[in-house]
């Protein structure tokens, strides 16, 4: 659509301005406000100018974060968006059910996420949990409150069964969209469902898959309550990813520098690559 | 054919197996449930929904969280209507930037914000009201509120406004009584994430409440930490909380491949 | 190659449909020979895309048997009845080049590398793409895309009959004339059977050899296009082909003759006329209107210069609108005239239906 040049348009942007900048700027001036000062006790800030990033970045605890985030969201990535994607083209499309999928899809979508924690810490309790003595009896000694790699495979089970509904939807409103024509000549053309797949069905998936994975990137970096309600960030640190140790400085500990540096590297982080997928995007939707 | 089925099938068992857990856990005692596994509610009973609809702490919490939520998407979904019209029609100085600045919002960790919006709403006053909740929220639905709405509106052609001008109707008449009808899919959709991801939240939400207006989420965590482990009524309160997403979702459902198949989620 | 033959197809999209409206496709016969450039010209909804779609066999009718050359194809997939099909907007392998996209189908039925590139080189000649046939599909234009469909089609030897549905739609206007050439000229060149849906009569009268026209799902005509053009079997028929179309006026008919507006006509088909004289209207094209001294009065009340000719509107004392054609050097008179309808050209409809 051609669009006209009217600068007067910033008095219907404005109450969005205002209302995002209040909540945006002024935290955000806090944070940085605190990232380069030091305070000893109440109300005596000292100048410390990079000090806490420096040192924020040179701890080891926080690379040990860092590293466990970026294991955590790179399997949830490798998991949850092939998986999707096959469900979202073994969905039907047209016919009575088609409802009910979408609405049994979306379901685990509404459930707050200390809920979803709740759910998933009860069902995984060795003893009286439906997965958890399940795995038992399979022959696992299963007990995701003492072994590291047990906790871990809660949460990733857990986070697919969440969020794996969200790349679902996309990737079905994509294959939705796509005009019965093209499945039409393909099968004129003697095309087999595998070339069908891969020439007409995933080139026009492009766009929404990108937006999937850039969703799934950023949520799962950002990860928190979940995790938090369901092991703590334990046993021990093992599944402390990096909203959890940000808390944990920040309100757990007052550490008001560290914190806020932290705070701002990790906004840092997200911004970086999702403005990479943001461009990527925007590359394929000019074209 | 067929086949193909059952991986929908399989994986909808998978998705309902939990929430068919949390069902099962609310009908029974807290005794049966740490006693050992069953499938079933041996000793089924209604107590601990009882508690729940009974006892003002419980119940106050959901009616919170609810507060704030709807006060949420009104609040999103009114801001970003005129801001996406203005987006979807206009160039105007900086536009480009302020939608990716508007865009990052989204991309900001809550953890970041939860101490800065601890010391903010506390220093206006709002803390521990449903606007604090609410207006923090904002800063992440609205700028998705825009985001969806401009894509719903730029499907309408501008001959529609022009059209609407020429026979003489005022500007808020014209967005009113034309505009907004024409999009009101686009609205359905925006109010739905809006309503989604602001119920869903819980880390914002513990934070900036107390008690006066701790959502039902925030309680069941205290609950859980404090009174020891009240199973059947923690399960009870959690089956509670599907309702309204159930119910919205029932509500939307025509309309979620829709607003999904524009990507702007 | 093939005769196609349409034995007592109809059609329904409804499951379980109750009334005669519930069908897309009323009870139809037809016969196609081998070879032929046929249109199947309707208004939108009239039935055109579905009868084609059970042709090619993206459809399965819910009545009635389809034969390719004798054997019945009814329940054979598209692949198995080897047509080819043109849609509305270009359908290309976005990701593929223009050779690649022109290779495919042969690909899929595993014919052999040397065989592909020598049909698939003959066939970009023909459509004039064998300068582009390095490039990346996606990046062509509308009518490029539309030529690449096109060629998927053709670089199929044994294909039977190629179906096109309204394919210039999306093409710009005036690119439509040099497809529409282009067209014509291909099949005068390959002589296969060709089947072209399209609601624009400019299109189906210029390509077909002869036209189907449809309209709630029933055949109203078919003929070649100077026979839907000098003797419409219907008045739909008229008012749809011709630009602008067949008047059709409301008369009585009285001892052989017409009368309208209390004026004898003379017909072409008054003497064979026996019925009541109800439910009866006259249809004469503009073509065949003129000025003269003697006939039915009007008021000339707006004429349009389209070049060559000009259209001229009347109004009759009754207030009814008649058109006619006049070229460019007759003179037209202001206000009163009378009008003169060429009897060879004027015939007598009864509920629709031309007399005979």
């Amino acid at each position: 659509m051609s669009k006209t040049v009217n600068h007067k348009a910033w008095f219907f942007v404005l109450p969005v301005v205002l209302l995002v900048a209040f909540s945006a700027i002024i935290p955000l001036m806090t944070v940085v406000n605190y990232s380069v000062q030091e305070s000893f006790g109440e109300n005596q800030f000292f100048w410390a100018g990079v000090e806490w990033f420096e040192k924020v970045l040179h701890d080891d605890r926080f690379h040990a974060s860092l590293l466990r985030q970026i294991l955590f969201t790179a399997l949830i990535l490798a998991i949850e968006v092939p998986l999707g994607l096959v469900i979202a083209l073994a969905m039907p499309r047209r016919g009575p059910w088609v409802s009910v999928c979408l609405v049994l899809m979306a379901l685990p979508l509404l459930i707050p996420w200390n809920v979803v924690g709740a759910m998933w810490n009860i069902m995984a309790l060795p003893d009286i949990g439906l997965l958890g003595r399940g795995l038992n009896v399979l022959g696992w000694e299963y007990n995701y409150t003492r072994q590291p790699f047990a906790a871990w495979f809660t949460i990733i089970l857990m986070d697919v069964w969440h969020w794996t509904s969200l790349v679902v939807l996309l990737c079905y409103a994509g294959l939705v969209s796509i005009p019965d024509a093209y499945y039409q000549a393909a099968k004129i053309d003697g095309a087999r469902a595998w070339a069908v797949f891969r020439y007409i069905q995933l080139p026009k998936l492009k766009y929404v898959l990108t937006i999937a994975i850039l969703l799934r990137f950023m949520d799962s970096f950002m990860i928190y309550t979940e995790v938090v309600v369901v092991t703590g960030g334990g046993p021990g640190n093992s599944t402390t990813f990096l909203s959890i140790d940000l808390v944990k400085t920040a309100l757990g500990q007052f550490d008001l520098g560290p914190a806020a540096a932290m705070s701002l590297i990790y906004f840092l982080i997200i911004l970086l690559l999702s403005w990479l997928f943001y461009t990527l995007m925007m590359r394929n939707e000019a074209r | 054919m067929r086949k193909r089925f059952l991986i929908p099938a399989v994986y909808a068992i998978f998705l309902l197996l939990p929430i068919y857990w949390l069902l099962n856990m609310s009908f029974k005692t807290t005794n049966e449930i740490l006693g050992g596994l069953t499938l079933w509610p041996h000793s089924f009973t209604l107590d601990n929904y009882r508690i729940i609809f009974t006892d003002p702490t419980w119940y106050d919490g959901y009616i919170a969280s609810i507060e704030y939520v709807v006060i949420n998407t009104v609040l999103s979904v009114a801001v970003a209507l005129p801001a996406a019209y203005a987006f979807s029609r206009y160039r105007f100085l900086g536009d480009k930037h302020l939608f990716f600045w508007l865009l990052t919002n989204r991309m900001a960790p809550p953890a970041v914000f939860a101490l800065p919006f601890y010391q903010l709403y506390s220093a206006v006053g709002l803390f521990d009201t449903p606007w604090a909740v609410a207006l923090a929220h904002t800063l992440f639905n609205v700028p998705l509120a825009v985001w969806i709405l401009e894509g719903f509106m730029s499907g309408v052609p501008k001959e529609l406004d022009e059209t609407a001008y020429v026979d003489g109707y005022s500007f808020p008449r014209f967005f009113f009584r034309i505009f907004m009808p024409t999009i009101a899919a686009g609205i359905g959709v925006a109010c739905f994430f809006c309503f989604m991801f602001s119920w869903v939240e819980l880390l914002l939400a513990k934070t900036l409440t107390a008690v006066a207006a701790k959502p039902i989420a925030a309680l069941m965590t205290k609950t859980a930490s404090t009174s020891g482990y009240q199973l059947g009524l923690l399960a009870a309160a959690g089956s509670l909380t599907l309702i309204p997403g159930a119910v919205v979702i029932y509500f939307v459902r025509n309309y979620i491949a829709k607003g999904f198949a524009l990507g702007r989620v | 190659m093939a005769q196609i033959v349409l034995r007592d197809l109809r059609h329904t999209y409804m499951a379980a449909p109750r009334s005669d409206a519930d069908w897309a496709l009323k009870k139809l016969t037809l016969e196609w020979a081998d070879g032929g450039a046929y249109a199947l010209l309707g208004p939108s909804g009239c039935g055109k895309t579905t009868l084609l779609n059970l042709i090619s066999g993206l459809l399965t009718p819910t009545e009635g048997h389809i034969l390719f050359d004798g054997r019945d194809v009814t329940s054979a997939s598209p692949e198995e009845r080897n047509i080819a099909q043109v849609f509305q907007f270009p359908v290309i392998y976005d990701t593929m080049t223009v050779y690649d996209n022109l290779a495919f189908p042969l690909r899929n039925r595993r014919v052999g590398q040397r065989e592909v590139d020598e049909r698939v080189r003959e066939v970009a000649g023909m459509l004039e793409l064998d300068s582009m046939l390095k490039h990346r599909a996606a990046g062509l234009t509308a009518d490029g895309k539309q030529k690449i469909s096109l060629g998927r089609g053709l670089v199929r030897s044994d294909v039977n009959v190629i179906m096109f549905d309204e394919p210039l739609t999306v093409i710009d206007p005036h690119l439509k004339w040099v497809l529409r050439s282009k067209l014509k000229e291909l099949h005068q060149r390959i002589r296969r059977t060709m089947i072209y849906v399209t609601h624009d009569q400019t299109e189906a009268l210029t390509f077909a050899d002869q036209v189907v026209v449809m309209k709630d799902g029933e055949i109203v005509q078919i003929g070649t296009p100077v026979e839907l053009f000098e003797r419409p079997s219907h008045t739909f028929v008229g008012h749809f082909i011709g630009s602008p179309g067949m008047n059709v006026l409301p008369c009585e008919a009285r001892g052989g003759r017409a009368v309208f507006e209390g004026q004898t006509i003379d017909t072409a088909n008054g003497v064979s006329y026996r019925g009541e004289g109800k439910g009866l209207e006259l249809g004469v094209r503009p073509e065949f209107v003129s000025f003269a001294a003697e006939g039915v009065p009007v008021q000339v009340t707006k004429v349009l210069d389209a070049g060559r000719y000009r259209i001229v509107e009347t109004a009759t004392n009754a207030g009814r609108t008649i058109k006619m054609l006049v070229p460019e050097d007759e003179r037209i008179p202001e206000g009163s005239a009378r009008l003169h309808f060429a009897p060879e050209r004027t015939q007598i409809y009864e509920n629709g239906w031309m007399v005979t």
